[in-house]
């Protein structure tokens, strides 16, 4: 069994049918990354995973238990770490607070300073903004920021939302490259993007949705060459 | 003038002791409504089962005997932490019955159902007292009835143990905010439940936790209360939690060191328009303009500082 497995999901916003009947599976060590365009429903399926969302159909199942109608909470505790889109990181508490937060589950003082450096050595920009406000750095830092608080639970998935939005080029180069050091470090990602052709260079598959629904889905490299693919996202 | 002098230590006095109870207090407002957005009406009624349950404490120990021979400040710790406990815990099972299945109504719901719980500790207050004593309101023993004279001014002991008592409050409420684990995470839920959540973050018990420790520092400023001003009735908890959310405001409701300030500003305000008015008014208006002035200051600072003193100004959450 995949790590992580949706199948037949159904999930609404008030009258909305946001995804209609998808399935997705990530297996152990993979990147897989979920294209579309704005709107099509990629942040309604990590929702959906995370328990922000509830399906109204299908399961999620995570590392082999059924993880369905959980809540949000309870979902992180086993090992899924979602950065959510906009990074959403704590504008008021500081670097090390922020990073203390996302390690809220480890109760071991000494396991949490180990991840703290660990993080230093993804993003030593971090380590200079130590005891700076979230809010007072800029958004590429912020977005290391939230990629960092992320890894502080030591998850066995790291689920990115747009990741490169509003960074500029160099920003979303450096992005990726941690996306595929981390993952060359062990680390199963499911990267949303909406760049696709940058999240098909890293991944090792993907999937393109389109209102709600997969509608294709192959090897990286392979939608990388696909005709249809080009023209809708690659453009 | 110079008889207006004389008087002013007191008179400053009798302000910070005011002023450090509304502190206290408003630090249960400002505290459940940076994570709520919500204004818990029923927190001034808290502080007076608080203060109703530190008299009785006292009382039965009095009528035990207990209290004789016994330090005051172990009579009076003991008080404080048999009201506290009873009154965080009061607190919480209001949040589960009252609040908690309202969290997603329109915002008007559990504010009613806030005064609805306000009437409720006031009317069970009451008649349990009258039950219990013929009486609604109640006289406890005073645990420290000396003056202490500090040369220009007579400070009544029971006055510094409130302002100390609040002081030691403030600190430890603040090393617990700011430094350990739980305290973060309260801030960090204040400013976005869901992405806090995602950290595994149980936001219900954040809450919890929430209600818990501002319901206890209610229930101990009432205790603070009742020594202070002897004598306390089921109704001593609306005005005084008026004021107290007005000094909320005033520093910035959400804001911990806001609440702090704005309720030590405002019990010294309305103790020196208490004492001066009169005179400074060649007696046209009268100490008993002092909540005139009060709530005039929560109006004014409505109109033209809406964030309070140290608040930021307001975003909406989305």
């Amino acid at each position: 069994m995949a790590l992580l497995e949706l199948s037949n999901i159904h999930t609404y916003y008030g009258g909305i049918h946001a995804l209609k009947g998808l399935t997705i599976k990530v297996e152990a060590g993979e990147v897989v990354t979920l294209i579309g365009s704005n709107g099509a429903g990629k942040s309604t399926t990590l929702k959906s995973i995370c328990g922000q969302v509830k399906a109204k159909e299908g399961k999620v199942h995570f590392n082999g238990a059924d993880i369905t109608g959980k809540k949000p909470h309870d979902i992180a505790a086993l090992g899924i770490a979602h950065v959510p889109e906009g990074r959403r990181i704590f504008s008021k508490l500081t670097v090390r607070e922020n990073l203390e937060m996302g390690a809220f589950s480890v109760s071991d003082k000494r396991l949490v300073e180990e991840g703290i450096e660990r993080a230093f050595h993804y993003f030593p920009r971090l380590k200079e903004r130590i005891s700076q406000k979230g809010g007072t750095m800029s958004g590429g830092e912020q977005q290391m920021l939230a990629i960092a608080r992320g890894l502080m639970m030591k998850p066995k998935i790291l689920m990115l939302d747009e990741p490169s939005m509003g960074l500029a080029p160099i920003l979303v180069e450096q992005i990726f490259e941690i996306v595929k050091e981390l993952n060359e470090n062990g680390m199963t990602i499911l990267l949303v993007e909406q760049n696709a052709n940058q999240a098909l260079s890293v991944a090792h598959r993907g999937y393109v949705i389109q209102t709600g629904q997969i509608i294709l889905q192959d090897e990286a490299a392979t939608l990388l060459q696909d005709p249809q693919v080009r023209e809708a996202y690659l453009a | 003038m110079e008889n207006m002098l004389q008087i002013l230590p007191q008179v400053l006095v009798d302000g910070l002791t005011l002023g450090f109870m509304y502190a206290v207090v408003a630090l249960g407002y400002t505290m459940v409504y940076g994570i709520l957005e919500f204004i818990n009406f029923s927190h001034g009624e808290i502080f007076m089962v608080g203060a109703f349950i530190g008299t009785e404490v006292l009382l039965i120990m009095d009528a035990l005997g207990g209290l004789q021979g016994l330090n005051p400040f172990i009579a009076l710790l003991m008080a404080l932490v048999i009201s506290m406990i009873i009154t965080g815990m009061l607190g919480v099972g209001i949040e589960r019955v009252a609040y908690r299945p309202l969290r997603n109504s329109p915002r008007l719901v559990p504010l009613i159902s806030a005064i609805g719980v306000s009437f409720l500790l006031q009317d069970v207050v009451r008649f349990a007292e009258a039950l219990h004593r013929d009486a609604f309101y109640l006289t406890g023993p005073i645990l420290f009835p000396g003056k202490l004279d500090i040369g220009i001014a007579q400070i009544p002991t029971k006055a510094l143990i409130v302002i100390v008592t609040a002081i030691v409050l403030m600190i430890v409420l603040s090393f617990f905010i700011n430094k350990t684990k739980w305290g973060i995470a309260m801030r960090a839920v204040a400013q976005d439940q869901s992405t806090a959540s995602l950290m595994t973050i149980n936001v219900d018990k954040v809450i919890m936790l929430t209600f818990l420790i501002g319901s206890s520092l209610g229930g101990a400023t009432g205790v603070l209360f009742a020594q202070n001003y002897g004598t306390i009735d089921p109704y001593i908890g609306f005005i005084l939690g008026m004021k107290a959310f007005t000094a909320a405001v005033l520093g910035g409701i959400g804001n911990v060191r806001g609440a702090m300030v704005g309720g030590v500003l405002l019990g010294v305000i309305e103790s020196l328009s208490g004492a001066y008015l009169g005179p400074l008014t060649n007696g046209a208006f009268g100490g008993e303009y002092k909540d005139v002035i009060a709530f005039s200051i929560l109006i004014l600072v409505l109109l033209f500082k809406p964030e309070g003193l140290f608040g930021e100004a307001v975003k909406e959450k989305v």
